[in-house]
């Protein structure tokens, strides 16, 4: 009836990988240094052009979006502190759940700042965004502050979400979380988007998930609506290489996943690089607010670290794969030659600019962990509940004498 | 098998016992794991269950060394066993498939992309071949995309084959549930309820290594239905104890007395026995004579009423306790099965104890589950009441 042999001829080729990982083909290029401007105005607000690499896309069933950004020294100024910002807090969020203050699932984004800096610098603040769990540097962008999102991871009330959600469950204004079930904030993005298509405001939705998210189900349904009803959203694969501990090539029959939306235009964009990912998401957005419908784009980056803090990252990939990311195409690296190699900034300025964005993180963070524990009161469980004005007069608790008025 | 006798409708001696209730800081202390009466500390404790082999081999394993043990066991007893999920190639994130696929190779040991509803649904395929399919789960929180597969195709396969004996028996669905303090919203959940709303899956919970072994080689060898086997993570490497190493099974649906008493019984399964076990112990020893019997449901569906009925009918009251919700949840259909089924035998109302209805904010675990506390406290006013 079923033939073990023939069930083991079919799964020759999964054997195979088990033995010889092939490295997925990426044509784009990661290098976070492949622009090139010049005539560099004196003027923090005048707009000058920067061209940017030809590898920087690769297209499906769509032009490519220009090659040159227009840009400003300020707004680089600004993509810098950024990038460099997202960095100092992953580290401090590293470095207090080594410290065992921070408990719980915690997904850092090191090495992947550039996809969170570059998209925000490309929308404005009426668009939506949502994400998976690794959603830190996407809630900082989106307005929340240091301290309140390392407030959030340990545990405190003035966190994000009151320290009732931990590293996974951050909102901001304009933006949906901070989501923890893979894949299912991407038909939640669908809808997002249908809601802005019906107000009939002129803004977008950017739903991201990870190259092992990708593979679900639900990911196609949303692709699906989308076309369907055109909806203004750009979906976005943030492809770092791994789900966990599974490699691109293993867990997915097509890597290209800016072509998995078939019937959907789609972008692969160099990851590293946040001119690039600026100029697609700009493109892209004008593209879905304009009525021509969704897209599918690509991210190619890499996380540094390990999946989550109980991951130490090394037992699938090989060092010399990290360290290779890390000193080659690491985004802010790439993006401090450019500042030098174009003068927007000298030696000193940039020095300043990375004390700046180090010192303010540090403070907010020193702010956070001086945040009182919150009261081991279970009045707390009876928060957030009901929309305040809307609450009944009493709710029953643990016990009648634990009985809570509002 | 219980001794027959009269129930004694008496005042209670422990009433004239003082029973100043125990303050939390004395009762809620960590679960210790090395003394706890419900793990075989030593091999020969196994000898008194008729459940285990007769041999005297025995190797002491935690939770997850002990389910790697049974998917051994099950992957050499059986080539129709397979075992696939996320992760699971390199030993899966509780390391219960290490070394298996190096053992029996990638083409039955292998990982899925992340694809819930597919791996169900896949297995369902494969199961009804005849092959006795092992899917992992990552995290019980994470099942929900393959609930309808469950429910929809697994459940209703049987009931619906028409003439052909198809069946989809062997396929077991493992995955790791429960809390373990800080796992917040979407690593603490335990939706056995919601499986046990339905007819045709069975859905296990072990409570140890040694019950985990031969429960879990039962749904794989054994059992002609789709089996749900959660498995409480916080036990993975706490819950050490000795194993036999040969290969046994245990029966499903049958629940076991852990320890017998005489004037109220206590009904869990899972991890929270062990709050139960210390909050018993505490109660006894507090109040004179009590004799507190403690039921471990095994199988929380199709669930094992005889046994239950029986003991209620003998001590007149009940608890039930469960670390899931409380709404709907276990302990309901069980109180509703003992005052059906034991009215006139009932002494005072049958409580539960259970997690509240909240969603498991990061800070607040420890206020949303059943404790040590709240058990005695439940004991105690179901006996005074
Ligand atoms: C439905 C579901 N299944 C499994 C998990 C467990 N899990 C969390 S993250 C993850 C890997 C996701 O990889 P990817 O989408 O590539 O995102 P990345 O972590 O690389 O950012 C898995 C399997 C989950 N959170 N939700
Ligand atoms: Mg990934």
């Amino acid at each position: 009836m079923f033939s073990r042999a023939l069930w083991a001829r079919q799964i020759a080729p999964l054997r195979r990988q088990a033995i010889a990982p092939f490295a997925s083909r990426r044509s784009v290029t990661t290098d976070a240094a492949s622009a090139h401007a010049e005539d560099i105005p004196q003027e923090d607000d005048k707009p000058f052009t920067v061209r940017l690499s030809d590898e920087s896309f690769e297209t499906y069933e769509i032009d490519p979006p220009p090659y040159t950004l227009q840009t400003t020294k300020r707004e680089l100024k600004k993509m810098y502190h950024d990038l460099v910002s997202i960095r100092r807090m992953e580290m401090a969020a590293d470095r207090l759940y080594k410290e065992k203050k921070i408990r719980g699932f915690c997904h850092l984004s090191t090495g992947q700042e550039a996809v969170a800096v570059g998209i925000e610098h490309a929308i404005t603040k009426d668009d939506k965004l949502i994400t998976a769990y690794r959603c830190h540097g996407f809630a900082l962008m989106r307005g929340g502050t240091v301290k309140a999102i390392i407030g959030e991871l340990l545990g405190r009330r003035e966190g994000i979400a009151y320290g009732k959600g931990g590293s996974m469950h951050m909102f901001a204004p304009n933006f949906f979380g901070g989501n923890g079930i893979v894949g299912a904030q991407v038909p939640v993005g669908a809808g997002l988007a249908f809601a802005q298509q019906y107000s009939g405001e002129q803004t977008a939705t950017v739903a991201l998930y990870g190259d092992g998210a990708a593979n679900q189900g639900q990911v196609f349904e949303a692709y699906n609506m989308a076309k369907l009803w055109n909806l203004p959203i750009i979906f976005g694969c943030e492809n770092n290489k791994y789900g966990m501990g599974t490699s691109a090539a293993r867990a997915s029959a097509l890597t290209d996943y800016y072509q998995r939306g078939q019937y959907i235009p789609g972008l692969k964009i160099n990851g590293m690089d946040v001119l690039a990912i600026k100029a697609a998401v700009q493109y892209g957005r004008d593209y879905t607010v304009s009525g021509k419908g969704p897209l599918v784009y690509e991210y190619v980056t890499y996380r540094y670290g390990g999946h989550s803090m109980s991951d130490p990252g090394t037992t699938y990939r090989s060092r010399e794969e990290i360290q290779r990311m890390r000193s080659t195409h690491d985004a802010i690296a790439g993006l401090k030659q450019k500042l030098l190699d174009w003068e927007v900034v000298t030696d000193e300025e940039l020095k300043a600019i990375d004390k700046d964005a180090r010192s303010s993180v540090d403070e907010e963070v020193a702010e956070a962990e001086k945040m009182a524990l919150p009261d081991p009161t279970s009045r707390i469980l009876f928060e957030d509940i009901y929309v305040r004005g809307s609450e009944p007069r009493w709710m029953r608790g643990r016990s009648v004498d634990e009985t809570f008025y509002y | 098998m219980f001794p027959s006798r009269t129930v004694v409708r008496s005042f209670p001696r422990w009433f004239s016992a003082s029973s100043a209730s125990s303050g939390s800081a004395r009762l809620n202390v960590p679960i210790d794991y090395k003394t706890t009466p419900l793990l075989h500390h030593t091999p020969s404790s196994l000898a008194t269950s008729l459940e285990f082999p007769r041999s005297a081999s025995t190797k002491r394993l935690n939770l997850y060394q002990s389910i790697n043990a049974a998917l051994r066991t099950a992957l050499s007893t059986s080539e129709k066993v397979i075992l696939f999920g996320e992760d699971v190639a390199f030993g899966g994130v509780f390391r219960c498939s290490m070394d298996l696929q190096t053992e029996f190779g990638s083409e039955r040991v292998f990982n899925t992309p992340l694809t819930e509803q597919g791996i169900v649904g896949f297995a369902i395929g494969a199961a009804a071949e005849g092959m006795r399919p092992v899917a992992e789960i990552q995290f019980a929180d994470y099942v929900f995309p393959a609930f309808d597969q469950v429910v929809n195709e697994a459940a209703k396969f049987r009931y619906r084959e028409g003439t052909t004996g198809a069946n989809v028996g062997g396929l077991v669905v493992r995955m790791p549930c429960g809390a373990v303090g800080h796992g917040a919203l979407y690593h603490t959940q335990s939706p056995e309820s919601l499986f046990s709303h339905v007819p045709g899956v069975r859905v296990v919970m072990p409570r140890s290594p040694s019950q985990a072994k031969g429960l879990l080689l039962s749904a794989i060898l054994e059992c002609n239905d789709p089996v749900i086997f959660m498995e409480p993570k916080v036990l993975y490497r706490a819950a050490v104890e000795h194993v036999p190493i040969e290969s046994y099974t245990i029966p499903l649906s049958k629940a076991e007395v852990i320890k017998l008493g005489k004037h109220l019984t206590v009904i869990s399964y899972g991890q929270p026995l062990y709050l139960c076990s210390a909050a018993i112990a505490a109660a006894e020893k507090a109040m004179n004579g009590v004799e507190i019997e403690l039921i471990d449901l095994r199988t929380i569906y199709p669930w094992d009423r005889p046994t239950i009925l029986e003991s209620v009918k003998k001590t007149g009251r009940a608890v039930v306790v469960h670390e899931s919700m409380v709404n709907y949840g276990v302990g309901a259909e069980v109180a509703a099965t003992i005052q059906a089924g034991a009215f006139l035998r009932l002494e005072a109302p049958v409580k539960r104890v259970a997690g509240w209805s909240t969603h498991t904010g990061l800070s607040y675990e420890p206020f949303i589950l059943p404790d040590v506390t709240r058990i005695y406290d439940a004991i105690q006013q179901t006996l005074e009441y």
